[in-house]
């Protein structure tokens, strides 16, 4: 496959799909399909041959439109409808006849949630045909990587990455370009590899899965893209087995890039070689700690081990390897499209680009959303979340997971990024954002954190394994209304054990969801301890029983 | 090199070749193990002792590592499921938006906790991390189909459905 050759695919696919004068798109991502989205493809699809239309009319699945609470979603030549069912495939195919768009499904696309954002990793979500290549290449894909490995020395490559100042967007924001240079660095042996993390564990993320299910290629570019740049020929993306659609267009994308000889041996006639696979993981929050992450691809238990030596010089099998996560590497195409200087232009002065957020929890539009760094909190949560229903307050956002802190209304004006997240004691995280409203109680909420890391810890290190264990007792004592303000300081001491003395990540991190309620919801423990009652009315303490 | 006989399928049932089949495409490689885990799971169900040890040496493993894979990963269960498993989501959007109560109204109906059968095998409830589907929270999987802004009622209904007929 030659840069010439790849044009004329996506001039031939853009003459193809030009013949049609009538789209019709079904968002068949994981969301719209347990709303029943695969039902309302059939259906439009058979409404279409029915009245005769199946040469002016293309109906296709495609991936992700964010709005999944109004699912399924389905866009009519760029209009879009919301809570479209089956029946109304009628009324839809009718409105493409005669001109006049179907109101009662109108979703306003004029509203915050779809105007506030900015689409770059997403660009493609919602467009185009996850299972169709051609319809990737058409929207420019795997020219990056072709004019990389043609025109490009790897390390202009690695000095592109660099200068665009992207941070890793797993969580931690180690700069991606130092990443790349050091393995590129690296002299380890004849083999070099880069891993994709795709084990999305954190609970309330979906953005890694709605990225593979919606654009699959575009991460397979951006490895490949990595590839070339750090001197690797072998590639592994490493996937939660509870994905089941996102593994299977992963797999059909491999398979179609083969073909066309943009993964492979020698691509676009040059030397350059890589190849890919799917690896399966099996539900362990620790594999996404990238030590962790290598033993299992490697078949072994996932455990983490001490770091250095880092995986850059000693990863699997021994051998230099790259990790980075599924947005990082869906962020590669369009920097080196772009160019470096472009994409730092996006976002503030220290975080880059644009973040993927997974919305979920109290707040009216939950979804998938990008927005540009430095965003306030409170514009995504009251603009393009829509704020709390049903009468309710606010009362925190939830950051990062289970290594992530929860931010209360009085910082709602800080700006995503980093480091002013850090700075209020929670993380960025991979991207899960959660919103509650006053009938959550923190205590609870820090408890069921805690047992997420107690029954995830590995077992490998004493302060995670016993600590969060003891952690969650206590905890659970407080909740039940037997706790006592001892029990607090005891909590205080052993999270500050804990996060000090663990071996990785997730026991380092483990205690910020306490530290971060304990510090801003400090009279909902008190309360608990106090007087035996939750004000949340969550928790059943010896109080609620009485009065039940 | 000691040549070892070729390890023998535990028994003549016609999914093992599937089994075999991922093994071989991965040319029987150490790190093969959990591909291997996983296909036994999706043709059977569940982990047999007998299975593992089959895996162990076909893939000359010590039985130990395999066991400890098995063991250690939440996805791999070595208890036969029922007919048809309901998996209720407890990610924490489903959590805060009523995940608990569905739980209890399930154990309430039908006397069953997480990770438990009924008795006559029809119906299993599981939990999960998190499927993914939060902005439909909550959640729970009905055999493959993912429904979500589930009651307690909706809940104990649909599960009804499992244990009184096939479905």
């Amino acid at each position: 496959m030659t840069p010439e050759e790849l044009n004329e695919i996506a001039v031939t696919e853009k003459e193809a799909q030009s013949r049609f004068p009538h789209h019709v798109c079904v968002c068949t991502a994981a969301g719209c399909l347990s709303a029943g989205s695969g039902e309302v493809k059939k259906a439009l699809a058979k409404e279409v041959i029915e009245s005769g239309m199946q040469h002016e009319c293309k109906v296709k699945g495609v991936g992700c439109m964010g709005l999944c609470s109004a699912g399924p979603l389905v866009t009519v030549d760029g209009r879009m409808y919301q809570n479209v069912t089956a029946d109304d495939s009628t009324d839809i195919v009718r409105s493409m006849e005669d001109g006049k768009p179907v109101k009662r499904l109108e979703c306003n696309t004029k509203a915050p949630f779809f105007t506030r954002q900015t689409k770059m990793v997403l660009e493609n979500s919602g467009v185009i045909d996850p299972e169709r290549i051609e319809d990737y290449i058409a929207a420019d894909g795997y020219s990056a990587l072709l004019n990389a490995i043609t025109e490009m020395r790897p390390n202009e490559v690695v000095d592109q990455v660099i200068k665009s100042g992207l941070r890793g967007r797993g969580g931690a924001g180690y700069p991606t370009g130092l990443k790349w240079s050091t393995v590129a660095k690296a002299s380890g042996g004849a083999m070099k590899y880069v891993i994709c993390n795709a084990d999305e564990g954190d609970p309330g993320a979906f953005m890694d899965r709605a990225v593979l299910e919606s654009d699959p290629h575009r991460v397979l570019e951006g490895m490949a893209i990595a590839a070339y740049a750090v001197g690797a020929t072998r590639g592994y993306i490493y996937v939660r087995a509870e994905y089941p659609l996102a593994v299977k267009n992963l797999r059909t994308a491999i398979r179609h890039a083969e073909k066309l000889e943009l993964l492979g041996n020698d691509i676009a006639g040059t030397r350059f070689s890589f190849r890919v696979e799917v690896r399966l993981g099996a539900g362990a929050f620790v594999c996404g700690e990238e030590t962790a992450l290598i033993a299992s691809v490697e078949g072994k238990r996932g455990t983490p081990r001490p770091r250095p030596p880092y995986p850059a010089q000693q990863g699997l099998w021994g051998h230099p390897t790259l990790i980075n996560n599924v947005e990082t590497f869906a962020n590669v195409p369009v920097i080196l499209r772009k160019g470096g200087e472009w994409f730092s232009k996006i976002g503030t002065a220290k975080s880059k680009g644009t973040k993927v957020f997974a919305l979920a929890g109290r707040v009216k539009n939950t979804g998938l959303i990008e927005v540009p760094m430095g965003i306030p909190l409170r514009e995504i949560i009251f603009d393009i979340g829509g704020g709390i229903p049903d009468g309710r307050n606010f009362k925190a956002v939830q950051t990062g997971g289970p290594s992530g802190g929860c931010i209360p209304e009085a910082h709602l004006d800080l700006p995503v990024d980093y480091e002013s997240l850090a700075k209020v004691g929670s993380i960025m995280g991979s991207g899960g954002m959660i919103v509650t409203d006053d009938s959550s109680c923190m205590v609870d909420v820090a408890k069921y954190f805690i047992e997420f890391c107690m029954s995830e810890s590995c077992g490998k290190c004493v302060p995670c394994r016993v600590g969060t264990t003891h952690l969650h007792n206590l905890l659970e004592k407080i909740c039940r209304g037997e706790g006592t303000e001892k029990d607090i300081a005891t909590i205080e001491e052993l999270c500050d054990v804990v996060r000090n003395t663990s071996l990785c990540g997730l026991g380092q991190s483990a205690p910020n969801p306490i530290m971060s309620t304990l510090n801003y919801f400090r009279h909902e423990y008190t309360a608990h301890v106090k007087d035996a009652s939750c004000p949340a009315g969550v928790c059943i303490t010896a109080r609620a029983k009485e009065a039940k | 090199m000691i040549m070892l006989a070729k390890p023998s399928a535990p028994s003549n049932d016609k999914r093992w070749k599937i089994v075999e089949a991922t093994m071989r495409r991965n040319g029987y490689q150490g790190n093969a193990l959990i591909e291997t885990l996983h296909s036994i799971q999706e043709a059977f169900g569940y982990l047999e002792p007998e299975g593992l040890r089959f895996v162990a040496e076909s893939l000359r493993v010590p039985l130990s590592q395999v066991y400890g894979a098995a063991t250690f990963y939440h996805f791999f269960t070595m208890k036969p499921p029922g007919k048809h498993t309901c998996v209720v989501c407890t990610g924490t959007a489903c959590y805060i938006n009523g995940a608990p109560a569905l739980l209890a109204a399930m154990e309430e109906k039908y006397g069953i906790k997480p990770g438990e059968t009924v008795p006559d095998g029809e119906l299993s409830l599981l939990t999960a991390r998190c499927v993914g589907s939060c902005s439909i929270a909550p959640v729970a999987v009905f055999d493959k189909d993912v429904v979500g802004k589930l009651g307690p009622s909706d809940m104990v209904a649909r599960a009804g459905k499992y244990k009184c007929h096939d479905a």
